[in-house]
Order: C-alpha cells, then structure tokens, then sequence
C-alpha cells in the first residue's frame, strides 16, 4: 500500500503505515466535522439522540476514566487520553480491513511513547518545580542514582515495546493461520479465521489501547507527585 | 567440517534455533498472568461489587506481567525477519 513517486530523478518511497496513519487521521477528521456539525444543531433540552448518544457514551467513558486514575483535578489531560485511545482504536482495528496496523510499525509505538515521556517530565519539572523533580533521582538513597536513570530510560522502550509486539505479533500469527488454514481447504478460511481474528485484532487491540492510555494517565500521575488542593488548569 | 553447509545456511538454521529457544521467556508471563487472573477471580468472588475496578486493575497488571515476553517475541522476530546476524559474514 506504499506510495512510490520520482522527484528530479529521486525516488520518495512513502511507507504504508504513514498512508494508513493519514487515512485514519482523514477518517477521524472528518468524524469529528460531523459531529461538531450535528452538536451546534442540538436542542439543549431535548434527549441526544443517534449518533450523538454514542459520542456522549464515550466522552462520559473516557472522562471517568481519567478522574478515576488521574484523580478530578487533572481532567487537563483527558483530550489527549481521549486523542490518543481514539488514534490507536482505529490504527489496531485497521488490521480487520486488510490494512497493514500503524502500530506494527516500530516508529508509531516509539513516538507515541517519546510523546508520553516528554509529558511525564515537563509535568513533573512544572508541578514539583525543579529541585524536587531533580531530588527524585536521588532516592531512596544517593548511589541509587544509575539505577533510577536507567528505570526512566526503560519505561518508554518497555511502552512502545509491549504496544508493537502485540499488535505486530497479531498480524504474524493471523498471516501464519491463513496460510495453514488454506494449506488445508480454502473452503475451510472464511468460516474459521474469523474466530481468530476476534481474538487478535480485536480483543488484543482493545486491551492494548487501555493498557497504553491506563499506563500513560499512570505515569504522569506517578511523575506530578500527590494531588493539590488549587485546581490545575 | 560442516561439508555441505554453506555459512548462510548455518547462520540461518542458528537463528531459527535462538528465536525458537528466546521463547521459551513465554512460561514466565504464563505463570505470571494465570496467578494475576486467579487472584482476580478470588476478589471477584469475595467483592462482586467491585468487578470493574478488579478488572481494571487485574488487566493492568498483566500487560507489565507480559514485559519480558514481549521483549523475547521481539527478539525472536527481529531474529527471524531481519536477521542481523547474516551481515557479520
């Protein structure tokens, strides 16, 4: 599915997971259009109804979520949960329409990851301040230093890692059963993939999109230290 | 010795051999998981009340549980895919 085009003699390959990304990037765009549209037009005091009922279910889902683990002062947070458990929904869905998932992609689950870091220790650095951010690395005790830097490094790597290696291993596993199950009868495939692909497309890839939300909300949280009493905004 | 083999085929056939032996790491994320989801359970049945929060929690849990085997799925399949080992020759 990738792009392949010449520009003064060079030849530009564009990998498939960068056309897939846009594609879901467009599809979700244009969602989002179309909601905004139909929620000016709502009547205040009327039920929401169709589409909109569905949009408040998982605004309401993902809000509570957010207050649950991040606790109700830090709702700051909950569009970019909210951004990112949409984005990966789709990308590890994208495995069921006969795309090839961005998340299989090393590159996505890694830079979704940095995102994840640069948010733990700005967050960190701007409500501790940066003396007690820089103290943290110290404890519980001085030589426990390299130890702690090392945990820091890791937690990214272990994120996109464990993001990449399920949905990657999904795709693997699905083109392993395709090809036995055809090995065997091709009239075999439709009736029995699909029990499979429920289990590693779609059940794997929802559990996947809440564990890399959960453990993002987590370690921001983590990073921030206790709740304060004044309202963050 | 080796007559027969060529170097490519032995570095090869070596791979093969460690991506299959880099999963064994999967008996520890097995263990692990299966212990987290009885003691799931176990909650569920003293509290069935907090089912979500059990849930929730148990799921978490796992997906740390299951660090290092996916770290070996990787290491199996950069192995098996990429084979770095085949640009030393």
């Amino acid at each position: 599915m990738g792009i392949r085009f010449t520009i003064n003699g060079k030849e530009i390959y564009i990998h498939d997971t960068v056309v897939n990304s846009w594609i879901i990037v467009i599809l979700l765009s244009i969602f989002a259009i179309v909601v905004n549209r139909k929620l000016k037009k709502a009547n205040i005091d009327e039920k929401p109804t169709g589409l909109l009922n569905v949009v408040e279910i998982l605004v309401e889902v993902l809000e509570s979520l957010v207050k649950s683990v991040m606790g109700p002062t830090r709702m700051g947070f909950m569009p970019y949960i909210g951004t990112l458990a949409l984005y990966l929904i789709c990308a590890n869905l994208f495995g069921l329409l006969g795309f090839t998932p961005p998340t299989s992609d090393y590159n996505v689950t890694l830079a979704l990851a940095i995102i994840t870091f640069t948010l733990m220790h700005y967050n960190g650095i701007k409500s501790n301040g940066v003396k007690n951010y820089a103290k943290g690395f110290f404890e519980p005790m001085a030589f426990l230093f390299p130890i702690n830097l090392i945990g820091e490094i890791a937690t990214p790597i272990s994120l996109s890692f464990r993001l990449f290696g399920n949905i990657l291993s999904g795709s693997i596993i699905m083109a392993l059963i395709y090809k036995g199950l055809n090995s065997v009868s091709m009239f075999l495939t439709p009736f029995v993939a699909p029990v499979f692909h429920f289990y590693f497309d779609v059940f794997s890839g929802l559990i996947q999109t809440l564990i890399f939300s959960m453990l993002t909300m987590l370690n921001i949280a983590n990073k921030m230290g206790d709740e304060p009493t004044e309202v963050i905004k | 010795m080796l007559q027969g083999i060529s170097s490519e085929a032995f570095v090869l056939g070596c791979s093969a051999i460690g991506a299959g032996i880099g999963l064994i790491a999967g008996l520890g994320p097995g263990i692990g998981q299966g212990y987290a989801a009885g003691k799931g359970a176990e909650a569920v049945g003293r509290q069935p009340e907090a089912k979500g929060d059990i849930m929730q929690t148990m799921l978490l849990g796992q997906a740390v549980a299951e660090t290092t085997g996916i770290y070996s799925l990787v290491v199996a399949i950069i192995l098996l895919f990429v084979r770095p080992l085949l640009a030393g020759l």
